[in-house]
């Protein structure tokens, strides 16, 4: 097994998750007992925001919605000199299928949240955030506006917290379905009241964000974060990844093993060691075919491919990406065409309509792809979904072009002879 | 005009409606907090909800058919959502839909003749841990089985 040990060395750490077992964390009162809110009183009194925004910056905690800026470098670029007002937007859409770890930061620990908004804001200078939550969350969202109030009730948000003359408040403003609504200009659109529409960028959000002002935007997670790189240090956080970029990741485990769930690991932990350790290898009788390994946008992994490290530059190094990091795991009794199908039609149902070629294309694909596994596929499917996934790619405004693409090429291209056998005159 | 809209409701829009430097900002929450009242926007509340953020009554509708969770008709008391996408399905989402079907009577989209259960499929839940899952109006269940789904129904007054 590939998998050293060296690996393995942080894993009774947590950053995020390790209060998890308390059944009350989310009230403040519990998290004020477990040290909560003692990052916010050191960055406000303490620290300057140009201090707060190098030590996030020399943490090198990468963006933890999908893409992986870093996030330091994402507040840095919102101009100072402005005189428009600057927002917050904290992604909370978790749209991605596989992926549900923010779910149980919002539920378990919000108030850890809130300190990375207030942190955040206070370095970039923003007074009011908004959190962008999938409408599906409706439970969660609540939760997240009881801690909102009792925040607010103990100082933290609202007029000069901590009497540091620095004001802040954060709304909750909940989605409506629409797994667009994740990609972050297509949320800006949302959250001012339109369609999902990814905008074309430039400019960026931190120029021209919501209602045309400054703007960052970022993932729950991501901020979840901060209050610990404040409290420990960005060379603690650093040390705790186990590739260049620092800190934990949680894992989201899901398909057929035994222990499905979330798991919060150093950055770089290897992907067997993910599946086979922590979540106890696939359920008896089963055996290992494939992985997605960080949500469905994520090309997909062969069994004897797992033995890598689950960070951003590991897994783009062999084509695939880090995302979300949610793990699906995909045992052999499972058809890769069965596989194929529900990425296209995931797909062509979320595609926003805005662009011709995702628009067209994943419908083109997902009619191929359900027409195959009628029993009525043809001698050249599977280069025809090849060629109609490689004409998405790169051709649209946001990154779902790409992420509607990736799988179907990955899964056309890894599993060609089994999808050519279920082909109406495929030899297998 | 919307006949019947509670005062309390009402009080709750404007609430929502000034946390945001542009009214129209507020459309998904005000939507959501109506449809709860009345079960679907439909033109009425459209022309509503237009009058209140002052927008054309197109931005409305433009907003209400592009989000999947805005209704343009009532569905049922029992509102069922059933994820079929990859991790549900890799758990038995399928088994999970047809033995609704079966048991409701019903089909993927359709209403039972009572007004008491809306069957639909939905993409992911953000619940895969629980593969295969389901929502009954806002409650999530997991894990679940034909016996489990079974309890489930038989439990909904």
């Amino acid at each position: 097994m590939a998998c050293s040990k060296a690996w393995t060395r942080h894993v009774d750490e947590k950053i995020l998750t390790e209060h998890f077992g308390l059944a009350n964390l989310y009230e403040i009162e519990a998290y004020l007992e477990r040290g909560g809110y003692r990052a916010v009183t050191k960055a406000l009194q303490e620290m300057t925001p140009d201090g707060i925004m190098d030590e996030v910056k020399k943490a090198g905690l990468r963006g933890r919605g999908g893409a992986g800026f870093p996030a330091g470098m994402k507040w840095s670029f919102v101009p100072k000199t402005s005189d428009k007002p600057k927002y917050l937007c904290v992604n909370a859409d978790e749209g991605e299928p596989g992926t549900f770890k923010d779910r149980y930061i919002l539920t378990h620990n919000p108030h850890l949240l809130i300190e990375g908004i207030i942190i955040a804001s206070f370095s970039v200078g923003i007074h009011a955030a908004y959190v962008y939550i999938r409408g599906e969350y409706e439970a969660v969202a609540q939760r997240l506006e009881q801690a909102l109030a009792q925040a607010a009730q103990k100082g933290y948000l609202g007029k000069s917290i901590l009497e540091t003359g620095f004001d802040l408040d954060v709304f909750v403003h909940r989605g409506a379905g629409a797994y667009i609504c994740g990609e972050e200009t297509a949320l800006l659109e949302s959250l001012e009241g339109k369609r999902g529409h990814p905008r074309l960028k430039p400019p960026f959000p931190a120029t021209v964000g919501l209602f045309q002002c400054p703007t960052v935007i970022n993932n729950v997670e991501t901020l979840a974060n901060i209050p610990a790189i404040i409290q420990k240090g960005a060379p603690w956080f650093l040390d705790k990844g186990l590739a260049k970029d620092g800190g934990t990741r949680i894992f989201g485990v899901s398909g057929p093993v035994v222990r499905p769930g979330i798991y919060e690991l150093p950055v770089g932990t290897s992907l067997r060691e993910i599946i086979y350790t922590h979540a106890g290898g696939l359920k008896p009788g089963k055996k290992l075919k494939a992985v997605i390994p960080g949500g469905m946008s994520a090309p997909i992994l062969k069994a004897d491919e797992i033995d890598i490290k689950m960070d951003f530059d590991s897994l783009a190094g062999v084509g695939s990406m880090l995302g979300s990091a949610a793990v699906i795991v995909i045992d052999e009794a499972t058809p890769i065409l069965d596989v194929l199908k529900k990425v296209a039609k995931f797909y062509a149902h979320e595609s926003c309509g805005q662009c011709t070629p995702c628009r067209i294309g994943t419908s083109w694909i997902h009619k191929i792809i359900k027409r195959m596994s009628a029993g009525h596929g043809e001698k050249g499917d599977v280069d025809e979904l090849v060629r109609l996934a490689s004409n998405i790619k790169g051709k649209t405004l946001c990154p779902m072009g790409d992420a509607a693409s990736l799988p179907v090429l990955s899964l056309a291209q890894k599993f060609k002879n089994e999808l050519e056998s279920c082909l109406k005159d495929g030899s297998g | 005009m919307i006949a019947g809209l509670s005062s309390e409701l009402k009080k709750k829009i404007a609430e929502v409606v000034a946390r945001y430097p542009k009214k129209e900002a507020a459309i998904l929450p005000v939507l959501h907090l109506i449809q709860r009242e009345t079960g679907a926007i439909g033109a009425d509340e459209e022309r509503w909800v237009a009058g209140l953020l002052e927008i054309r009554p197109i931005k409305v509708r433009e907003v209400v058919t592009f989000y999947t969770m805005y209704h343009q008709k009532p569905v049922g008391r029992f509102h069922i959502q059933v994820c079929s996408n990859l991790p549900c399905s890799l758990m038995g989402g399928e088994k999970v839909i047809d033995h609704l079907q079966r048991r409701l009577g019903i089909k993927i989209g359709e209403t039972t003749p009572d007004q008491r259960f809306t069957l639909s499929e939905v993409e992911c839940l953000g619940a895969c841990e629980q593969a295969p899952c389901m929502m009954i109006n806002f409650d999530y269940y997991g894990d679940l089985t034909p016996e489990k789904i079974d309890g489930l129904l038989k439990g909904l007054d």
